[in-house]
C-alpha cells in the first residue's frame, strides 16, 4: 500500500514536472531568441544562439531605443501606480458612504456602479476618447481620473461587500468618542479595509499594468506605455525588428515576474477573492 | 451616524461620481444615441433610426466574428476548465513542491494580453514554419492559436479558485466515503464535484467573459488575418469604427449588441449564483 | 493610520502635478502638428521638426501613422482638441472624405511655386491638396543577379531585349530553374499579404489593368476622370494582371503558404540581402533598402523597369509614374496655426536646409520650380524614374486615384490571398473586384 502510494506520488510529480517545462517553456523561448541576430529569429525560433547568430544585447539596446523603453516603463508606472492610488482612497470612501448611508440615492449608486462592471470597454471606446479629449483628461494625470471612472464599478463593488461585514458598533463608538464621520473613517474604519485593498489594489495593477487599448486612444499618440511601444514595433517603422521584439518582450515581462514573485502570496488570495466577488 | 454622515456626500462620493460620469455614464449614454445615427464625430451626428443596426446584421465580417467568437468562447471555456480541474486535483494530491507548480502555473496569467499575443505568434510561427505555412495562412490557425494562448493564461489562474474549492471540501466527508469503499472516481463523481460547484460555475463564468471579450490577444497574434476572418467581436468593433470611412455608427451599433452580449452572460450568471445560494 | 495619512499626501501632491501639467498642456498654441503618412521615412521628419525649431523657434510634433494604420490614425486624432495641422490626404477620393477639414490653398506660396498646376486637387476654384512628391514605380532588378545570369547565356543577354511579358516570363522562368546556380532563393521578393501590406497588388499593380480600362474609354481626357465617373468595371484586363500576379507567386523566393504573413520590409530585406533579384516597388523603397544591415546591393546596380503585363503594345509603356500624396492643412484650426503650418510647408520646399532634406533624405522628386535641375534626388531609384521618364516611353498614370475606398482596396487584396492559397480561382477574384467597384461606389 505504501510502496503504491509513493509510486503514484511520484508519477504525479513527474507529470507536474512536464507541466511546469510546458509552461516555462514560451517564456524561456523569447528569452533565448533575444540573444539572436534579428534574422535568425522567424526562421529557427527554437535553435539555441549559435556562433554566428549570437549578438548580444544588441536587440536590447536597438529596442530600448527604438521604443523608449526607459519612458514608457516611466509612463507605465506613473500611471499604474497613481491610478491605483486614487481609485483605492476615493472608492473605498465611496463605498463606506454608499453601505452606511441607506437611501434611495445610494441604493440606485450602488446598482449604478455594479451594472457598469459588465459593460464592455468597446461600448464606451470611441465616446469616452471623446469626452476625455474634450474634458483635457488626455495626459498621463487626467487618465488617472479616467481609470478612476471606469475602473470604479468594481473597486467600489467590492469595497461595499467587506464594509457590509464590519460590524457597525465599532464605528459608533468612535463617533460616541467625538470623532466626525471623516476621522471616524481614516482612524477606524481605514484601517479594518486592509485585506480588501490589498485585494482591489492587486485586480487594478493587473488591469491598468496591462491595458492596452484605453491608453493607446487617449493618449496613445504622445504617451507611450509599455504594451502600446510594443504593438507599436510592429508597424510603426514599416516592418518588424523580431530582434527588437523578441528583447522587448523580455523587459516588458520582468517587472511581472519580479512583482509577482515578491508579492505572490497576496495576489493569489487577491484574485482568487476578486474572483468569488466578481 | 447615518443623518451625521449624510452631509458629507461631495467629500465621500463626489469625486469617485464625477469621475464615473466622465468616463463611463456619459460615454455610455452617448454611445446608445451614436449607435442611432450616422457620424465621424460627436458634433456631426445625423439620426438614422435602426439603420446601422441594419447594416451591422448584413456585415459578412461581423456575422463572422460573432461566429468566430461563439466558436472559441465554447472551445475555450472547455478546455481550460477540464485542465484547470485536473492540474487542481494533482495539486491536492501531490505533497512536496505543490507550492513552486502553483507558483508557475499562475505566472502567464498576470502577463498582459499584447505580449502574450506576441510570444505565441512567434512559437506557433515557428512550428508551422516547418510545413511552409504561417498562422495567418487560414483563420484555423489563428483559431486554434488563440485556444492555446487562452489555455496557457487562463489555466493557472482557474486552478487557483479550483484548488480553494477543493480544499474546502471536509475531510471526514472523504473519509466517510472511503471508509464506506467508495473507489477513487466515485469520490470525485459524488463527493467533489458537487462540493465543488460553486467554483465550477465561478471558473465558468470568469473564462466565459474573458473569451467573449478577448482582444489585445486577438490584436498582437492574428490582428484578424487572414482577410478578418480570425477577427473576434471586440477587435471587428474596433476595426469598423477606425478602419472604415462612414462606419463608425455601424461600430458602434456593433458595440451595443455586443454589450448586449455580455450583459446577458452576466445576468445568467447572476441567476444561478442565486438561485445556487438558495439551495445551499 | 500613518499609512492613510501617507497616501493623502501622495494623492494631493498627484493631483497638484496634474493641474500644474494640465496648464503646461494648454499651451500648445503655436505648436504645428504634421501627422505623417510614411513610417519609412518617419526619423527625417523627426529631424527636419529639431532642424525647423533650430531655426525658426517654432515647434513642430511629427506624428507617424502605423503601417496601413492613417486613416484611421487620422480619424481619431482630427476629432481631438489639438489635430494635426498638416495631413495627407491621397487624391481626389480621400479629399471627399476630408473635404470638410481641408483648407483652401490657393493662395499659399507652395501651390504658387507647384510647377504643373493640374497636379493639385481642387474642387471649384479652391486648391486643396498639393502634392509634394512625384513617384514612379516598376519592377526593380538587381543588375549584378541579372549580369551574372546573361553570363550564363540566358534566353537573352541583355536587359534592354525585355520589352514585353512575354520575354519577361521567360526569362524569369528560366533564371527561376536556375536559381541554386545564380545563388538567390527565388527571383521575385515575396509578394507580401499581410493585411496593410497588400497595398502593391490591390493599388499599385491592380492600377495597370485599369489604366488600359479606363484608357479604352475615350470619352475622357484622362484615365483618372474615366476612373471616377465609372459606377462600374469590367475588369477587362484581368487576365494581364493575372500575368504578372502569377509570375511574381510562382517564382518567388518564398513558398505561397508563408506570403500571408510577409511584410512590405520583408521583401526588400530579402531584395537588399541578394535573395531574390526583383522586386515590384517605387523609388521611396530606397530608404528601406538602404537600412537593411548586411546589404549586398551596390547601388549602380539598382534598376527599374516597367511592369509588362502582355498587353498589345507595352513595348513602348514605361514606368507607373504620379503621385497620391498630397499636404492639406487643417481648417479646423487657428487661423494662426494654419499660417506657421503653410510656411512650414515653404520651408521645407524653398530654403537651402529644407531642399536638402528634401532631395537627399527624403529622396522626393518634387514637382515645385524652387528646385534647381542640380537639385534632384540622388538616390539610384529616383535617378531611375527620372531617367525612364525622359525616355521614348509613355509613363502609365496613376489611375488608382479613382479607386473607389479603402474598403475596395481590401477586399481586393482579400481576393488575392484567397487566390494565393488555392482557396478560391481566379473568377472568384474577378467577380469580387467587379462587385466591390460596384457596390462602394454605391455607397458614397
Amino acid at each position: 500500500m505504501k510502496a503504491k502510494q509513493k509510486a503514484s506520488d511520484i508519477i504525479i510529480l513527474i507529470i507536474l514536472f512536464c507541466l511546469a517545462v510546458l509552461f516555462l517553456a514560451p517564456i524561456f523561448i523569447v528569452l533565448m531568441n533575444s540573444f539572436k541576430g534579428k534574422l535568425y529569429i522567424s526562421d529557427a525560433p527554437f535553435q539555441f544562439p549559435s556562433q554566428e547568430t549570437f549578438s548580444g544585447l544588441e536587440n536590447y539596446i536597438e529596442g530600448i531605443k527604438k521604443i523608449k523603453f526607459v519612458s514608457a516603463f516611466g509612463w507605465s508606472f506613473l500611471i499604474t501606480v497613481g491610478s491605483v492610488l486614487l481609485i483605492i482612497l476615493l472608492t473605498a470612501m465611496t463605498a463606506w458612504y454608499i453601505t452606511r448611508v441607506k437611501s434611495k440615492v445610494t441604493n440606485a449608486l450602488y446598482y449604478l456602479f455594479v451594472f457598469s462592471m459588465i459593460v464592455p470597454f468597446q461600448m464606451v471606446m470611441f465616446t469616452m476618447t471623446k469626452v476625455a479629449n474634450m474634458t483635457h483628461l488626455d495626459n498621463p494625470i487626467g487618465i488617472m481620473l479616467i481609470y478612476l471612472g471606469f475602473g470604479s464599478g468594481l473597486s467600489v463593488f467590492m469595497f461595499c461587500g467587506f464594509v457590509k461585514s464590519i460590524p457597525l458598533e465599532i464605528e459608533e463608538a468612535s463617533i460616541i468618542d467625538g470623532c466626525n464621520p471623516v476621522q471616524t473613517y481614516f482612524q477606524v474604519v481605514l484601517p479594518m479595509l486592509k485585506p480588501i485593498v490589498i485585494t482591489v489594489s492587486i485586480l487594478n495593477v493587473m488591469w491598468i499594468w496591462n491595458d492596452y487599448l484605453l491608453p493607446y486612444l487617449v493618449i496613445g499618440r504622445d504617451y507611450k506605455t509599455i504594451p502600446i511601444a510594443i504593438q507599436y514595433l510592429k508597424g510603426g517603422y514599416g516592418s518588424i525588428d523580431m530582434g527588437a521584439m523578441m528583447a522587448m518582450l523580455v523587459l516588458a515581462i520582468i517587472p511581472i515576474v519580479l512583482f509577482y514573485l515578491s508579492c505572490q502570496k497576496y495576489i493569489i488570495k487577491g484574485v482568487t477573492a476578486g474572483a468569488v466577488k466578481g | 451616524m447615518n443623518r451625521n454622515l449624510k452631509k458629507y456626500f461631495p467629500l465621500f462620493v463626489l469625486p469617485t461620481l464625477a469621475a464615473f460620469t466622465i468616463a463611463f455614464l456619459i460615454p455610455f449614454l452617448l454611445g446608445i444615441y451614436l449607435s442611432f445615427t450616422k457620424f465621424t464625430t460627436v458634433n456631426d451626428a445625423s439620426f438614422v433610426g435602426i439603420d446601422n443596426y441594419i447594416k451591422a446584421f448584413q456585415n459578412h465580417d461581423f456575422l463572422n466574428a460573432l461566429w468566430f467568437t461563439t466558436r472559441f468562447v465554447v472551445v475555450s471555456v472547455l478546455t481550460i476548465n477540464i485542465f484547470a480541474f485536473a492540474v487542481a486535483l494533482l495539486l491536492t494530491r501531490g505533497k512536496r513542491g505543490t507550492n513552486v507548480f502553483r507558483t508557475i502555473f499562475f505566472m502567464p496569467n498576470l502577463i498582459g494580453g499584447i505580449v502574450l499575443g506576441y510570444i505565441w505568434k512567434l512559437i506557433i510561427n515557428g512550428i508551422l514554419y516547418r510545413y511552409g505555412v504561417t498562422l495567418t495562412y487560414s483563420e484555423n490557425y489563428g483559431f486554434w492559436g488563440l485556444v492555446v494562448l487562452m489555455n496557457w493564461q487562463m489555466i493557472g489562474y482557474m486552478m487557483i479558485i479550483y484548488i480553494a474549492g477543493i480544499q474546502n471540501v471536509p475531510d471526514d466527508l472523504t473519509e466517510a466515503a472511503k471508509i464506506d469503499g467508495a473507489s477513487k472516481w466515485q469520490l470525485l463523481r459524488h463527493v467533489t464535484l458537487p462540493m465543488v460547484m460553486p467554483s465550477i460555475t465561478i471558473c465558468l463564468f470568469l473564462t466565459l467573459s474573458n473569451s467573449f471579450k478577448l482582444f489585445d490577444q486577438n490584436l498582437a497574434l492574428t490582428a484578424g488575418d487572414p482577410s478578418k476572418r480570425s477577427s473576434m467581436l471586440a477587435l471587428d468593433i474596433y476595426d469598423t469604427f477606425y478602419g472604415r470611412n462612414g462606419w463608425e455608427g455601424v461600430g458602434q451599433a456593433k458595440a451595443v449588441v455586443f454589450f448586449l452580449i455580455v450583459a446577458a452572460i452576466a445576468l445568467l450568471q447572476l441567476k444561478i449564483t442565486r438561485k445556487k445560494e438558495v439551495e445551499s | 493610520m500613518w499609512r492613510a495619512k501617507k497616501a493623502v499626501a501622495l494623492i494631493v501632491t498627484l493631483l497638484m502635478t496634474a493641474s500644474l501639467c494640465s496648464g503646461c498642456g494648454s499651451k500648445k498654441a503655436t505648436e504645428i502638428y504634421f501627422l505623417n503618412f510614411k513610417p519609412e521615412i518617419a526619423q527625417v521628419y523627426e529631424d527636419i521638426a529639431k532642424d525647423y525649431e533650430a531655426e525658426t523657434g517654432v515647434k513642430v510634433k511629427v506624428v507617424t501613422a502605423a503601417s496601413g494604420t492613417y486613416e484611421e490614425t487620422l480619424r481619431s486624432e482630427v476629432s481631438k482638441s489639438d489635430p494635426p495641422t498638416i495631413f495627407q490626404i491621397n487624391g481626389p477620393v480621400g479629399y471627399q472624405n476630408w473635404k470638410d477639414y481641408c483648407v483652401d490653398l490657393k493662395d499659399t506660396d507652395l501651390y504658387a511655386h507647384l510647377t504643373d498646376k493640374s497636379l493639385a486637387v481642387t474642387e471649384g476654384d479652391g486648391v486643396y491638396g498639393v502634392p509634394y512628391a512625384v513617384e514612379g514605380y516598376g519592377i526593380i532588378y538587381n543588375q549584378a543577379i541579372m549580369n551574372k545570369y546573361f553570363e550564363m547565356g540566358g534566353v537573352v543577354s541583355s536587359m534592354d531585349e525585355i520589352k514585353n511579358f512575354a520575354t519577361l516570363k521567360s526569362v524569369v522562368e528560366d533564371m527561376q530553374s536556375k536559381k541554386a546556380d545564380l545563388g538567390i532563393d527565388g527571383v521575385f521578393a515575396s509578394t507580401s499579404m499581410a493585411s496593410g501590406e497588400q497595398w502593391r497588388w490591390q493599388t499599385h499593380l491592380a492600377n495597370l489593368p485599369l489604366y488600359y480600362e479606363f484608357k479604352d474609354n475615350t470619352a475622357y481626357d484622362s484615365t483618372v476622370l474615366a476612373g471616377l465617373a465609372a459606377n462600374e468595371i469590367n475588369f477587362s484586363y484581368s487576365d494581364n494582371f493575372r500575368n504578372v500576379f502569377d509570375l511574381y507567386i510562382n517564382n518567388s523566393c518564398t513558398d505561397k503558404g508563408m506570403l500571408s504573413g510577409k511584410s512590405v520590409a520583408d521583401s526588400m530585406a530579402e531584395f537588399a540581402l541578394g535573395k531574390c533579384a526583383m522586386v515590384q516597388n517605387g523609388n521611396w523603397a530606397w530608404a528601406q533598402i538602404n537600412e537593411v544591415s548586411g546589404n549586398v546591393v551596390s547601388e549602380d546596380n539598382i534598376k527599374f523597369m516597367p511592369i509588362y503585363t502582355g498587353v498589345a503594345g507595352e513595348e513602348s509603356q514605361g514606368l507607373c509614374v504620379g503621385t497620391e500624396n498630397y499636404f492639406a492643412i487643417n481648417s479646423k484650426v487657428s487661423e494662426e496655426l494654419q499660417k506657421a503650418s503653410e510656411d512650414f510647408l515653404y520651408w521645407l520646399f524653398s530654403s537651402e536646409k529644407g531642399k536638402d532634406y528634401v532631395v537627399n533624405q527624403l529622396g522626393f522628386i518634387s514637382p515645385f520650380d524652387t528646385f534647381t535641375d542640380k537639385e534632384k534626388p540622388s538616390d539610384p531609384l529616383s535617378k531611375e524614374v527620372l531617367a525612364w521618364m525622359e525616355k521614348d516611353t509613355t509613363s502609365v498614370v496613376w489611375t488608382f486615384a479613382a479607386f473607389p475606398s479603402e474598403e475596395f482596396k481590401n477586399q481586393f487584396g482579400d481576393a488575392l490571398l484567397e487566390y494565393t492559397q488555392g482557396n478560391q480561382d481566379w473568377d472568384y477574384v474577378v467577380s469580387t473586384v467587379k462587385d466591390a467597384w460596384k457596390s462602394e461606389k454605391a455607397n458614397q
